[in-house]
């Protein structure tokens, strides 16, 4: 059985070795700051005893104030499963940092939520529309979008 | 001195015998070794994720079918999977016991499309396709027994399935459990030990065990490079908990190994299957849900391995009669993600087969 | 006299009744094999599309077309007749000319194989005493219709699948002559009635290998699979023809199938012994060896995987030539010292000789090479 981590546990380490990084937690989940994202992750990737090899999806959701985009973060090697969540309020161009350097699997994530939810990552190699073509107006899974 | 070359773009794609549906890519060759390769979605994108946030739970459940369609019932089950997780629904025994044989059912007929398009792919001229059809038919006489429909089922629902199995259902199941070992001998016998399919497929497209958890590859393809993973054994969802069956696994990941996995796999299935007919309890098939499910305020992630790979649900509930946000893990286009790194440096031919040994469906990469 | 005495010489009975020194004996002749010629490799055609569609039906575990026609068989009759009233499209940016000539180009040599094809004793168009020379000569000519066909498209799949099929051609041309060459030292002439009249014994059984090594080499000059790379379905969508219709597209058909045949001929003229045969007349002998060697190569099709451009390449080169070359250096020294031996034992030399070979290349050779670092 995959043994979903305390969020809160997850978080108090994260808070402990960088002070400031998390926004808010519960049992289910925890929600890392913007700019503490990359360093977050990377510590959740390579610290021994969490080693999250594997980053099963990310999705995005349009809150209206922000926009959340969740990480399902695995790791194969312990069994064990972690929602990490991070938030950009407000709708003009909603920027995050990218997490392809660590995980390649985001590649084709990011992009789908680059092109449906329109938020950008920075730093991601190859940021272009997935789905919809080039010149395409809007990103439709917005809650604004009909 | 040196010939002045200059590299060649050729457009695989939309429409093309091999790329198994809409996919396009964009192959730059030096002769006819690949040296880029760029893969260009979206022919099949039917916006899913939006309509299904206008439409309430169970109306939602035909829209999965058009996910993968070559495993609808893989797909129903993910999803109300999640929406169970969401609404905390029970699920009676004997739902559970008849959603693994259906789930198990697709698993072996997703697999004999997958297999029998990858030798197609190799250029064997449509045999072992057919081969593989032919069983895949008996599959799909079951399902449209339970369900009357042969390709989109929905018969999985919130809290159980759509309706109980008719009589003549068990006997029949029983009798291709019987038999079906003894026809994937015979695709083993087609082709497994063939010297040109040897020689095209094996060491061909390998995906290293670092990329391919890297990369969140899924599934047989995950699998056949060398990682134990399966989500019936790792996170056992329904009752995957009470039936023995091994995860096979390849050494190298290149095509070879991910053809072999799936045969490997379909004989799993038929070990669960076998088991599952026998510990088949009688009662409900559906436990008491109302027609409009509102389920409290949240959000949960359902997911299971479908025959591609993993596959899963995340929604958000508002505590409306539709859900607020509603996304889809797709293994096929995650499986993707790997596509480049696999190919550059093979040549045309190889592309074909590394693609074909993906076994991706576009509606579901699309979706 | 009856039909079924292999003795009457059916096609040329008629010159018996002439005065022999008539000097419209050449022309009837010749007119009169023409139209046999057209009329049997188009009829044959007809009756091996239907029966490698019902046979490969078979092997697919289906039944195949059984509905126009008893058993199907005009099935062809109604594909030929969708297929000229297609409509006839020339790539915009094509090379009109080429893209016209290239059927014709690649018909006509196809077709030109059974002016040297016996019948029967003596019942061929002409009797050449370099008959397998000829036909090694013309079938090469095939090709350039193809590559014309790729280059006048316009299209990248069509240059692609042109480029193989020369590629291909020149290759497997070495070795196929070189077997031919092995029939050619046991027979004594290089005329292809003097050829089967020296089949006292098929030459199959004397030249195992270099009848399996021409089987194999013919197979991929005339690409059916495993070598059917030019028009790989998968991969190239149709090859060279990708961008025929109509018209032209039933050409280019018909010179697949006509080379099939003209492979199938020639295979049983070389190896089977012809039209020789106890008890049925020659003719029909000929033509049962022709359908087995047809059934052959499409069970072939039916059954294996194709290789890779690189693989094909390689099996040409370091397998077929020289196995090829030392199965000539072989035949070579048996027809210098052991003219007078027993033909038996010169049958189980060969027979081991070859499985010795053919272990031994198993064992040591490599299809192709691997990943390129780019």
């Amino acid at each position: 059985m995959t043994v979903a981590l305390s969020g809160e546990e997850i978080a108090s380490q994260i808070e402990e070795h960088f002070p400031g990084s998390i926004a808010e937690s519960s049992q289910q989940s925890l929600v890392v700051d913007k700019e503490f994202l990359l360093v977050a992750a990377t510590y959740l990737k390579t610290t021994p005893g969490l080693d999250f090899d594997y980053l099963t999806s990310i999705t995005a959701v349009d809150y209206y104030d922000y926009f959340e985009v969740i990480y399902q973060l695995t790791s194969l090697q312990h069994n064990h499963s972690l929602v990490v969540k991070t938030r950009y309020y407000g709708r003009d161009n909603p920027t995050l940092p990218s997490v392809v350097g660590l995980w390649q699997g985001a590649d084709f994530q990011e992009r789908e939520i680059y092109d449906l939810m329109g938020v950008s990552f920075e730093g991601h190699p190859n940021l272009k529309r997935i789905f919809l073509w080039e010149g395409f107006k809007g990103h439709p899974l917005r809650k604004d979008y009909l | 001195m040196a010939i002045k070359t200059e590299p060649f773009v050729i457009n695989i794609g939309p429409q093309h015998p091999s790329t198994h549906g809409v996919f396009r890519m964009r192959l730059t060759l030096d002769g006819e070794v690949i040296i880029d390769v760029e893969p260009i979605l979206g022919y099949l994108h039917r916006g899913i994720e939006k309509l299904a946030e206008g439409r309430t739970y169970t109306q939602n459940i035909p829209f999965t079918d058009r996910l993968d369609y070559l495993a609808s019932m893989s797909n129903n089950l993910a999803y109300v999977l999640a929406v169970e997780k969401l609404a905390g629904t029970p699920v009676p025994e004997r739902a559970e016991y008849l959603r693994v044989i259906m789930a198990e059912l697709q698993r072996i007929a997703s697999h004999l499309v997958g297999v029998g398009a990858f030798l197609n792919d190799c250029g064997a001229f449509m045999t072992p396709f057919l081969y593989m059809f032919r069983e895949r038919e008996k599959i799909l006489d079951l399902f449209e027994m339970v369900c009357g429909q042969r390709l989109t089922y929905n018969y999985m629902r919130v809290g159980g399935i759509s309706q109980d199995v008719p009589e003549e259902f068990l006997p029949a199941l029983k009798k291709f459990v019987l038999q079906m070992p003894g026809f994937i001998d015979e695709y083993d016998q087609l082709l497994a030990e063939n010297e040109i399919l040897l020689a095209r497929a094996k060491g061909v497209g390998i995906l290293p065990r670092e990329l391919a958890i890297n990369t969140s590859a899924s599934g047989p393809v995950l699998r056949a490079s060398g990682v134990k993973w399966d989500i019936r054994k790792a996170d056992p969802y329904s009752i995957y908990d009470r039936f023995e069956f091994d995860i096979p696994t390849g050494n190298f990941g290149d095509c070879y190994d991910r053809y072999r996995v799936r045969i490997q796999e379909m004989r799993q299935s038929v070990r669960i299957l076998k088991q599952a007919m026998e510990q088949l309890p009688q009662g409900e098939v559906r436990s008491d849900v109302p027609h409009l499910i509102r389920p409290p305020v949240g959000e949960a992630y359902g997911h299971i391995e479908a025959p591609k790979g993993e596959l899963g649900f995340y929604l958000v509930s508002d505590n409306s009669i539709a859900p607020y946000r509603f996304h889809i893990r797709a293994p096929t286009l995650i499986n993707l993600t790997a596509l480049r790194d696999m190919m550059i440096g093979w040549k045309v031919a190889d592309a074909i087969i590394i693609f074909g040994s993906i076994d991706i469906c576009l509606a579901e990469v699309d979706r | 006299m009856s039909i079924f005495n292999p003795s009457l010489n059916l096609f040329n009975c008629y010159l018996e009744a002439l005065p022999p020194d008539w000097p419209g004996g050449f022309w009837l002749h010749l007119g009169l094999f023409v139209v046999i010629i057209l009329a049997f490799v188009l009829a044959m055609i007809m009756g091996f599309i239907w029966f490698e569609r019902r046979g490969i039906g078979r092997f697919q575990v289906r039944l195949g077309p059984n509905r126009v026609g008893p058993f199907g068989l005009l099935q062809p009759v109604a594909d030929a007749i969708k297929i000229l009233i297609k409509e006839d499209i020339i790539p915009a940016k094509g090379d009109k000319w080429v893209h016209w000539l290239a059927p014709v180009v690649a018909f006509v040599p196809a077709l030109m194989i059974f002016a040297v094809v016996p019948f029967q004793d003596g019942a061929l168009l002409a009797d050449l005493n370099i008959g397998i020379l000829y036909v090694v000569a013309i079938s090469s000519v095939s090709v350039v219709g193809i590559f014309m066909a790729g280059w006048g498209s316009n299209n990248k799949f069509s240059l692609i699948g042109a480029m193989r099929t020369v590629a291909q051609a020149v290759s497997y041309e070495i070795p196929v002559v070189l077997s031919i060459i092995g029939v050619v030292l046991i027979a004594g002439s290089l005329s292809m009635n003097e050829i089967v009249k020296a089949q006292s014994i098929p030459f199959i059984l004397l030249q195992p290998l270099g009848f399996l090594i021409y089987f194999i080499g013919a197979c991929a000059e005339i690409n059916r699979t495993p070598f059917d790379l030019l028009e790989a379905e998968s991969e190239i969508v149709a090859g060279y023809h990708t961008e025929y219709s109509g018209m032209k597209f039933a050409l280019f058909y018909l010179v697949e199938y006509t080379e099939v045949l003209a492979v199938s001929a020639i295979i049983t003229t070389l190896f089977l012994g012809g039209w020789r045969g106890p008890v049925l007349p020659p003719v029909l002998w000929f033509l049962i060896k022709v359908v087995a060697v047809f059934f052959l190569i499409f069970w072939v099709r039916s059954t294996i995987p194709r290789i890779r451009v690189d693989q094909l390449m390689a099996f040409a080169w370091k397998c077929l030539l020289p196995l090829a070359l030392i199965n000539l250096f072989i035949t070579g020294i048996e027809v210098v010292v052991l003219p007078e031996a027993l033909p038996w034992t010169i049958i189980f030399l060969n027979l081991a000789i070859m499985a010795v070979l053919i272990v031994l290349w198993s064992k040591f050779f490599r299809l192709g090479g691997g990943r390129v670092e780019v």
